[in-house]
């Protein structure tokens, strides 16, 4: 008991004292240095500069959000559907598994500008952006996860002479949600950055617009602002896909027997 | 009960090589016998186990269940694994209720059989506990409920008590056998503890390895019910040495 107060000095205090001293180190860096504020602008001038900017931010960072949580939404919505059906069906499998690896192989980042072409410029362009970016590790995972599913437990259903669906709802889908929502924290971070290379490519809203914007401006503090605000949504998103982890299935999360 | 006739399991490697797991056997099993089946590792007592259970079917040969062919259809069984295999998001009841669920039986019928099996293995006040709360001899214990619930005139039993450390497993051996004494079923029960093989069996089967085959079928006439003080019986010792030397004869 006597280790108690450490360990939770240890567990909150330490990185919260690392993040400070590293944000004070470089304040003082460049105040010490005479670091151009071009070059690289000192924490409290980052801040200066993007409150200026306060009354612009919150629509430029819904407009990303959105994009985001589109992307990651329809990315599970496509995602899952096709490693469900490639779970079931060797065929499927057999033929849907090279066309993926190819796919997978292209930097997607460099179809950017085909849905520009296709879809046109604006949030729906960036939304199927992100949404390729981020569908790939929903389908390894959620296909992983279904078939990871326990063979003594298959035999089990079988013994009892399980119908298909009853196996599906009961055993195989739930077995596989922890691997689903592993899918779902890389699919969210994926597509926090499709969603920001839609904006570089072409928009005019959100918040990798902004970056873009400040740079050629040469106002270097706010793309650090923004970066800040980027970082918010990506920390914020991913928070959430695991507090939906721990609702829905807390006995993963728990610690387990030995 | 049970009648397996020249039945012979085959496997075959991904190179094409023909793998014997079960070389020709035949046997019958009594309404509410209590068989275990004993052999080295390797040497197909889960591939009979699931003959049996018509999860694997045989190259040749046929199974009848009551005097009728098995023909690929499972029939009404309990099975236990070697590791409790719960469902880690459900909790003790409802890991127990699932095969009512599956067969599509009316759980309310069912929930005060559950509760007496609950009590029976002993985890009374366990009902609502999850299965990561429990330790693996509790789990092995709703386990063994769960392949009760619905009531199954067979249990097989693939070294369900394998993983547990040897208190343990003697305890849930004669748990086992109270249980069995309670309402009678026809159990196989496979495992490679000798000992334990003799303790609950009215017959033993002996399995050698490569091909997999029955050796030999040794009646028990022990009394029952058995206690751990039998195990240093003559009678006892002697059943010990026959088995350990038909396994040991063939696997050297």
């Amino acid at each position: 008991m006597t280790g108690r107060p450490l360990a939770w000095t240890r567990e909150y205090l330490l990185p919260v004292v690392a993040i400070m001293g590293l944000v004070l180190a470089w304040e003082f860096l460049c105040w010490l240095a005479r670091i151009p504020v071009w070059l690289l602008p000192a924490p409290s001038a980052i801040v200066e500069e993007t409150w200026k900017w306060r009354d612009l931010l919150p629509g430029h960072f819904l407009v990303t959000s959105y994009e985001v949580f589109g992307g990651f939404a329809l990315s599970v919505l496509v995602g899952v559907p096709i490693a469900i059906a490639i779970v079931y069906s060797i065929s499927l499998k057999r033929m849907a598994y090279p066309i993926l690896l190819v796919f997978q192989s292209v930097p997607k980042v460099a179809l950017a500008p085909l849905f520009l072409i296709w879809i046109g410029y604006g949030a729906t362009s960036n939304i199927a952006i992100a949404t390729i970016v981020a569908f790939f590790p929903m389908v390894v995972n959620t296909a992983t996860g279904l078939e990871s599913v326990e063979p003594n437990l298959l035999d089990l259903t079988r013994s009892l002479r399980a119908g298909v669906l009853q196996v599906f709802w009961k055993v195989r889908l739930p077995w596989a949600l922890p691997h689903v929502f592993s899918g779902m924290k890389v699919a969210m971070s994926l597509a926090v950055v499709g969603a920001v290379v839609g904006e570089f490519v072409g928009s005019d809203k959100g918040l990798g617009f902004l970056i873009l914007t400040a740079s050629s401006n040469m106002n270097t503090a706010m793309v650090f602002g923004v970066m800040a605000v980027l970082a918010a949504l990506g920390i914020l998103s991913f928070w959430l896909v695991c507090l939906a982890e721990y609702l829905v299935c807390p006995w993963y999360l728990r610690p387990k027997e030995e | 009960m049970i009648r397996l006739e020249q039945v012979a399991k085959e496997y075959r490697t991904r190179s094409g090589e023909r793998i014997v797991a079960i070389e020709t056997v035949t046997f019958d099993v009594e309404q509410d016998e209590f068989i275990t089946v004993v052999g080295p590792s390797g040497c197909g007592k889960s591939t009979l186990l699931k003959l049996v259970g018509a999860l694997v079917a045989p190259s040749s040969g046929r199974i009848l269940l009551r005097g009728r062919p098995l023909d690929g259809h499972s029939p009404d069984v309990g099975i236990v694994f070697q590791s409790p295999v719960l469902l880690p998001w459900r909790s003790v009841i409802d890991n127990i209720m699932f095969p009512i669920e599956i067969l599509r039986r009316p759980t309310r019928k069912y929930l005060p059989e559950a509760e007496r099996l609950i009590a029976l293995v002993g985890l009374k006040g366990f009902e609502r506990a999850m299965p990561y709360e429990l330790s693996g001899g509790m789990q092995q214990r709703v386990a063994i409920c769960r392949a009760l619930i619905h009531d199954p005139p067979l249990l097989l039993m693939d070294e369900p008590f394998g993983a547990l450390d040897a208190m343990t497993r003697e305890e849930l051996g004669f748990e086992l056998l109270r249980v069995w004494n309670e309402r009678k079923k026809t159990v196989m029960f496979v495992t490679h503890s000798i000992p334990e093989a003799i303790l609950l069996a009215d017959r033993v089967f002996v399995m050698t390895a490569r091909p997999g085959r029955i050796v030999a079928t040794i009646a028990i006439k022990l009394p029952r019910p058995r206690s751990v003080v039998m195990e240093s019986t003559p009678e006892f010792i002697q059943y010990a040495e026959t088995i350990r030397n038909l396994v040991g004869r063939r696997t050297g």
